[in-house]
């Protein structure tokens, strides 16, 4: 593992039941870039991302074969804090679900629960996180407004803003705008491009075309398992396996 | 018989059988409130029985009600809710869940008077409390733990999942994720299943006969080890008990205990209509 990794997966299998939702994948994922993870629905993509944050914890009868280390330490080790594990990997999910309270209260949950509950800090971090989430000049005049009435678009970028308010140093994200119109769709991506500056990104999308124009590097499933894993331009331009080809120009999935 | 005709008379048997519902419940309320009214005045409601019940108020009543009420919902409250929580949020799909399920299921089937009899035999006797508030409250809120219990995890089981996963995901623990983004969210429907928990335990009899209810005692109780009247009780001896009590008395108390109930259970339903629409 090189000083540019992030993320090393090792011999990860992920199971349900009997079967492996996850077939011994090893992937080096980098830092501060933007890896997409591609494939055909079912193949993984979530079950592989969720193991990152241990997201799959809460699912009853999961479990996983492997290690995942994020900076070299190992978030499977039984002596691992989840939480801390957690607040180092953010997540973004498939459907905005912001919390039931105002658009500050949102951003400011993260932090409240690591105990800055300073209203000074809180304005501060708040305003932050919706800037780098471009929606704070949508919202700063309505802060305490219900942030469920907030555009499709606008919550999601509020979700993210919410992960990114406890500064973590990796940001999952699942199908982001899979639930999105094209503008807002258009919105979270240029952030993505913006985000991937300062934090190390992995997106689940099935949509190609964001893929190859958000990430740094992509990552082919197939059926639990990695098929092909390279640099975007490579993967898109001149993949070196035949399924990886036959998925990305569309004759399935 | 044509489709049309079925309908219309789908629809008038339909309507009268709901109109037969409403005459009960409605007839109930007016029939108390015509008989009882008169009774109703400021002395009524602020002064103990007099001249062997015949005359006075039934202010050590309402206050027994209501201390009994307060004892019931400080032991019944934390104990369902932390119960709840714990099968809901913690218990996943343990045997020791099931187990727990079972026995709520069980408990709400048990008639009141067994509560008061087990009340009498545990907490009067064994306990050593004796008759009193404690005992009483104890034995009620034993009653209606399985109301809140339950109404609890229906409250909790309809807050989404994406909000646990949103709140661990940034980093707090299950408790934090618990107080914090589910309780919010659930509050409304435990207030609600706590007061039609109270709503009952105000009405019942059977459970506080034995274990705290006095005949006659006008004043009011000093400490969690007295005893106290209380209004289903003293509704019970004034009709069976006591002779040459006015029918407007009877009636009245009858009417104060009423409106307690019903006005207890209006708050519920308020609460509930109010939160379809959100709070935050
Ligand atoms: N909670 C779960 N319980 C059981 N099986 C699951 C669960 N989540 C996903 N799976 C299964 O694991 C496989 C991979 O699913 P997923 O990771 O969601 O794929 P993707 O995100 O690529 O669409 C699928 O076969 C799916 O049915
Ligand atoms: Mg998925």
């Amino acid at each position: 593992m090189s000083r540019a990794d992030k993320i090393d997966v090792k011999n990860l299998s992920v199971y349900y039941g009997n079967d492996p939702a996850v077939k011994n994948i090893s992937i080096l994922i980098p830092e501060k870039k933007a890896t997409a993870l591609i494939g055909p629905s079912g193949c993984g993509k979530s079950t592989f991302l969720r193991t990152i944050n241990r997201m799959n914890d809460l699912i009853p009868g999961a479990r996983i074969e492997g290690n995942v280390l994020v900076d070299g330490q190992d978030i499977y080790d039984p002596k691992a804090d989840v939480v801390e594990i957690r607040t180092r990997v953010g997540m973004v999910f498939q459907r905005p679900n912001p919390f039931p309270k105002s658009i500050f209260e949102n951003v400011a949950y993260g932090p409240r629960r690591h105990g800055n509950n300073r209203k000074a800090d809180l304005e501060e971090i708040v305003e932050k996180s919706l800037t780098e989430a471009a929606l704070w000049g949508e919202v700063k005049d309505r802060l305490n407004d219900f942030a469920l009435d907030l555009s499709g678009g606008q919550q999601q970028r509020l979700c993210i803003a919410r992960a990114l308010a406890i500064q973590p140093e990796v940001l999952l994200m699942d199908e982001p705008a899979s639930a999105l119109d094209p503008i807002s769709t258009a919105k979270v991506e240029d952030l993505i491009d913006e985000l991937k500056k300062d934090y190390t990104i992995v997106i689940v999308t099935h949509n190609m075309q964001q893929a190859a124009r958000v990430s740094d590097k992509t990552a082919f499933f197939l059926s639990g398992e990695l098929i092909e894993f390279d640099e975007t331009s490579k993967i898109f331009t001149n993949p070196q396996d035949k399924r990886t080809e036959d998925y990305i120009t569309g004759r399935f999935g | 018989m044509t489709k049309a005709a079925k309908e219309k008379l789908a629809f008038q048997l339909l309507t009268i059988a709901s109109v037969m519902v409403l005459i009960p419940t409605v007839g109930i309320i007016v029939y108390i409130v015509i008989k009882g009214l008169p009774a109703i005045n400021w002395s009524f409601l602020t002064e103990p029985p007099r001249n062997m019940m015949t005359e006075g108020g039934i202010y050590p009543a309402i206050m027994g009600t209501l201390y009994l009420v307060l004892g019931t919902i400080a032991i019944a409250l934390p104990l369902g809710v932390g119960a709840a929580i714990y099968l809901n949020e913690y218990a996943g799909t343990s045997r020791m869940r099931r187990l727990v399920h079972l026995a709520i299921v069980n408990l709400a089937g048990v008639p009141s008077v067994v509560y008061g009899l087990f009340g009498l035999g545990f907490f009067v006797i064994v306990l050593g409390f004796g008759r009193s508030l404690i005992a009483g409250s104890l034995t009620l809120a034993i009653m209606i733990l399985p109301v809140i219990i339950t109404t609890t995890e229906e409250a909790l089981k309809s807050v989404p999942n994406s909000y646990r996963e949103a709140s661990l995901a940034l980093g707090a623990t299950k408790w934090q994720t618990v107080r914090n983004a589910v309780l919010p969210s659930a509050t409304p429907g435990i207030i609600t299943g706590t007061i039609l928990g109270i709503g009952r335990a105000a009405g019942e009899t059977a459970p506080i006969l034995f274990t705290v209810a006095a005949f006659y005692l006008p004043s009011i109780p000093k400490s969690i080890f007295d005893q106290a009247m209380a209004l289903p009780y003293h509704l019970y001896i004034l009709v069976t008990e006591v002779p040459n009590v006015p029918e407007e008395t009877k009636f009245g108390t009858a009417l104060v205990l009423l409106t307690l109930v019903v006005g207890l259970n209006l708050v519920a339903v308020l609460i509930r209509t109010r939160t379809r629409r959100r709070s935050y």
